[in-house]
């Protein structure tokens, strides 16, 4: 498999003009590495979503891109719609939250996987089938011949995460853009998918961009950290060192704001939490949260 | 004397077709006053079932909740006992538990308005002690982020002088840097006002930390409770073994989890 | 901080219901409506001529000194126009009004206490929808008599199930809310519960599809007087207009103008109704809020 990662530069995204434009991303350098997991944390609203569909060309209609994303010396924010449509789930392909939402629930197994598999390389029906049956095999979907026939609705969540991860693997993708992967997951199931894409990295040599707020999933996964925060890149280093030793402060208070940061139940208890309060202050003044859009 | 008693409580859904569903399949527990209670489970093991039936917003099918030694029925389109609104409970989707056409002000009145002793509080002494400015009070829910509004609803619920504050999943639709803060919150309320706590989430790591005693739950049932720092270091349960093990643990080494 | 963002999103949201109500179709709605309100209620003054008196040569084509020419009794077209103004739109409003009223106030009762009231309510309004509106209408209208009085009422047996229908939709979806549910727990009764919580986030829809009854309900009633259900000669109304004109078609002022006079406030209400949906339904705002991000 090819190896070629994704370079980020200067990154701008916004919506709107004049008055109303609303900067979404003010200039993101990102370097994506092929064999590596590149996590992207931050809250919502940190713009490490959109980074994540700017990559795939999926961003919503309006909006104003700047920079640029190279990917096996194409500049991707160059390309037509059509062309882009020859990259985006092949060579790179993209996992949601929901995979319920990311399947057709009218369609079996099989088509879905086989479908856009034959578009993208002309592949018959029969290789096409024998390379869904490998994929489903290579997730550790039970009995793959069996659930070429199913429907997602016979599947649990984890499995249906399972499937999207093959249906994104099916055309040999060299970047796969993970969007909150286990989020709607159980945290029992959740392990087995970050193992999953673990496995993925290590051996297909893919690039991951690992978009999460989960500092937990993050530490569990990425190789290297990039902590988000209004459209910008704060931090950008190894997981170890950012989650050891932050240097920025909105990534010192994300880390202080977990549960057991302080470790002293005592403490915890206590009414002083001023290091949370004041992570808990930094993301309320986040202009773009959710609830004030 | 115990504040809330369950014996045996199941509830029970009829599926489409002919099968029954146990969402909750014969729980027993004991909760004393001002004890705070961490309930954890997975997704669909039956805990916010569990929940609304203390509240009386889901019929048991069988066994008994009891409340102050009084017995809960089904909340139906009757007023709500007054002795049973001593049992207030805060929701998960922030979004979805203020009324968006009323000024949060008048929602905490609401609260207000039942607690007997009526002058413990006042709106702008609950907006405070929930880390709000009392200006908020003549403002709407859609002013506030998510955040803000899970604590104004933790407001309204202290504000009607519980002596059982429940959380249903209170923080799983906040943003990660909130869910400890809002969690702790919840605990330092419910301790200063006397009141216990029943604290609902699939996060572990979360009710360890303000949760006196835990109890986990799978499949309708509970498989162990304990002091929390037992449970954590030394889980008795096959179940509760493989969902401690399976939490990532934030040290930057890179360990997969379970 | 609170403050400045408290204050930014209400200016946005309040732009964002004004900018709907911005369009062009909008504006020439309100335009128009606006227009026949004024008409309505300055009738006595603005007509030129009394519009009953029989005082001029009978079918003049319209004039310097008769606008809209002279009907086949001698009475000024332009001015029975005009006083048909006053007729038709306090009529239409009014039965929009009440059938509104008794519509969602059944609905909302039917929707939140459901079992038999939802069922004695609903089925009787399945009842009246099992009939075509008009025919019902003229039906009752006929058994009444002939009376502008009684057409109202027989327009507002057969509208009134609209709203029912609506609003137990809406009832329904709401009193699940966890914000109803909070209510219950603080105490509230079930109709503290109906009248505090659940219509006031329910309303809106209502008005909505009210506003665009209006147009329906003059549309209805200039055909229930046109069929001689309605109106009784000599009142000036727009449908028993032109049913005179349709008795003299070579003089076709009769029949245009009033005929004119039903296009545009229909149109107008319609336009006003179509622009007030877009401004108040919280899924094309979310719509909105959904592209802004």
């Amino acid at each position: 498999m090819s190896a070629s990662g994704i370079t980020i530069q200067g990154l701008t995204l916004s919506f709107g003009r004049g008055d109303a434009e609303k900067q979404i991303l003010r200039g993101i350098d990102l370097d994506v590495p092929a064999g590596q997991i590149t996590g992207l944390a931050g809250e919502s609203g940190s713009g490490k979503t959109m980074t994540g569909l700017a990559v795939c060309g999926l961003l919503p209609a309006g909006a104003n891109v700047g920079g640029s994303i190279r990917f096996e010396d194409v500049e991707l924010t160059q390309l037509k719609q059509r062309a882009m449509n020859e990259y985006r789930g092949a060579k790179i392909a993209m996992i949601f939250q929901d995979p319920t939402a990311s399947l057709h629930p009218m369609l079996t197994i099989e088509a879905q996987l086989i479908d856009h598999y034959r578009h993208h390389t002309g592949a018959s029906k029969k290789v096409a089938k024998q390379r869904a049956l490998e994929m489903l095999g290579l997730v550790a979907v039970p009995s793959p011949e069996a659930a070429l026939r199913k429907y997602p609705h016979q599947f649990s969540g984890g499995q249906l995460q399972r499937i999207a991860i093959a249906s994104a693997l099916m055309c040999e993708p060299s970047v796969l853009i993970a969007d909150e992967p286990t989020t709607a997951l159980d945290v029992t199931v959740q392990a087995g998918i970050l193992r999953l894409l673990r496995t993925l990295c290590d051996e297909l040599g893919i690039a991951i961009i690992l978009v999460t707020h989960d500092l937990g999933v993050m530490s569990a996964l990425a190789d290297t950290i990039a902590v988000m925060r209004m459209g910008e890149i704060v931090e950008h280093g190894s997981r170890f060192q950012v989650i050891t030793d932050p240097q920025h402060p909105y990534t010192r208070a994300l880390i202080e704001a977990l549960p057991d940061a302080a470790d002293a139940p005592d403490a915890a208890h206590s009414p002083d939490t001023s290091s949370a309060a004041n992570a808990a202050n930094a993301s309320d003044a986040v202009p773009t949260e959710g609830g004030l859009s | 004397m115990t504040l809330l008693s369950l014996d045996d409580v199941r509830v029970t859904y009829k599926l489409p077709g002919r099968g029954t569903l146990n969402a909750v399949d014969g729980v027993s527990f004991d909760l004393e006053p001002r004890q705070v209670l961490g309930l954890v489970g997975e997704s669909g093991c039956g805990k916010s079932t569990l929940a609304r039936a203390v509240c009386g917003l889901e019929p048991t099918s069988a066994g008994s909740i009891s409340f102050n030694g009084q017995r809960i029925g089904k909340l139906g389109l009757r007023k709500r006992d007054p002795a049973l609104m001593r049992i207030q409970m805060v929701f998960q989707n922030p979004f979805a538990s203020l009324n968006p056409r009323r000024t949060i002000g008048s929602q905490i009145e609401d609260g207000l308005r039942v607690n007997p002793d009526r002058d413990a509080w006042n709106v702008a002494q609950l907006l405070e002690h929930v880390e709000l400015d009392a200006s908020s009070r003549d403002r709407y829910p859609h002013q506030f982020s998510g955040g803000q509004r899970q604590r104004i609803a933790i407001a309204r619920a202290i504000a009607a002088g519980p002596e059982l504050l429940i959380g249903d999943e209170p923080i799983a639709s906040l943003d990660a840097s909130l869910q400890a803060r809002v969690a702790k919150l919840m605990r330092k309320l419910a301790v200063e006002t006397g009141a216990a706590l029943l604290f609902i989430s699939h996060d572990l790591s979360v009710v360890r930390v303000i949760a006196d005693d835990v109890a986990v739950m799978s499949a309708g049932k509970i498989v162990e409770r304990g002091p929390v720092d037992r449970v954590w270091t030394n889980p008795q349960d096959a179940y509760t073994q493989r969902l401690l093990a399976a939490i990532p643990v934030v040290d930057g080494l890179g360990r997969l989890p379970g | 901080m609170t403050d400045v963002l408290a204050v930014q999103t209400k200016r946005r949201s309040r732009l964002r219901i004004s900018k709907q109500l911005r369009t062009p179709l909008a504006l020439t709605g309100g335009v128009i409506v606006a227009f026949w309100l004024l008409v309505a209620v300055f009738a006595p003054l603005i007509r030129p001529f009394d519009p009953l008196a029989q005082d001029f040569d009978r079918l003049q084509a319209p004039s310097a000194a008769h606008w809209f020419g002279t009907d086949q009794v001698g009475r000024d077209v332009l001015s029975r126009v005009i006083s048909g103004a006053q007729v038709s739109i306090p009529l239409a409003l009014m039965l929009v009004i009440f059938a509104m009223l008794i519509g969602s106030v059944l609905g909302a009762i039917a929707g939140y206490f459901g079992k038999a009231l939802d069922e004695t309510i609903m089925r009787i309004a399945d009842l009246v929808f099992a009939f075509p509106t008009i025919i019902l209408a003229m039906v009752i209208a006929a058994s009444l008599g002939p009376s502008l009085t009684n057409a109202v009422i027989a327009m507002l047996i057969v509208s009134w199930p609209a709203y029912a229908r609506v609003t137990r939709s809406l009832v329904l979806g709401a009193r699940n809310a966890e914000y109803v549910v909070a209510g219950r727990l603080l105490g509230n009764g079930p109709f503290t519960s109906l009248s505090k919580d659940v219509l006031p986030n329910v309303v809106s829809p209502v008005v909505v599809l009210a506003t665009l009854d209006v147009g329906t309900a003059i549309l209805l009633l200039s055909g229930l007087s046109f069929l001689g259900l309605g109106a009784v000669p000599p009142t000036p109304d727009w449908g028993a207009m032109v049913s005179d004109g349709v008795q003299n078609f070579s003089s076709w002022w009769i029949a245009a103008f009033p005929g004119l006079a039903i296009l545009t406030v229909v149109l107008a209400f319609n336009f006003l109704g179509d622009a007030l949906r877009d401004a108040l339904d919280p899924r094309s705002q979310e719509a909105v809020q959904g592209r802004a991000l």
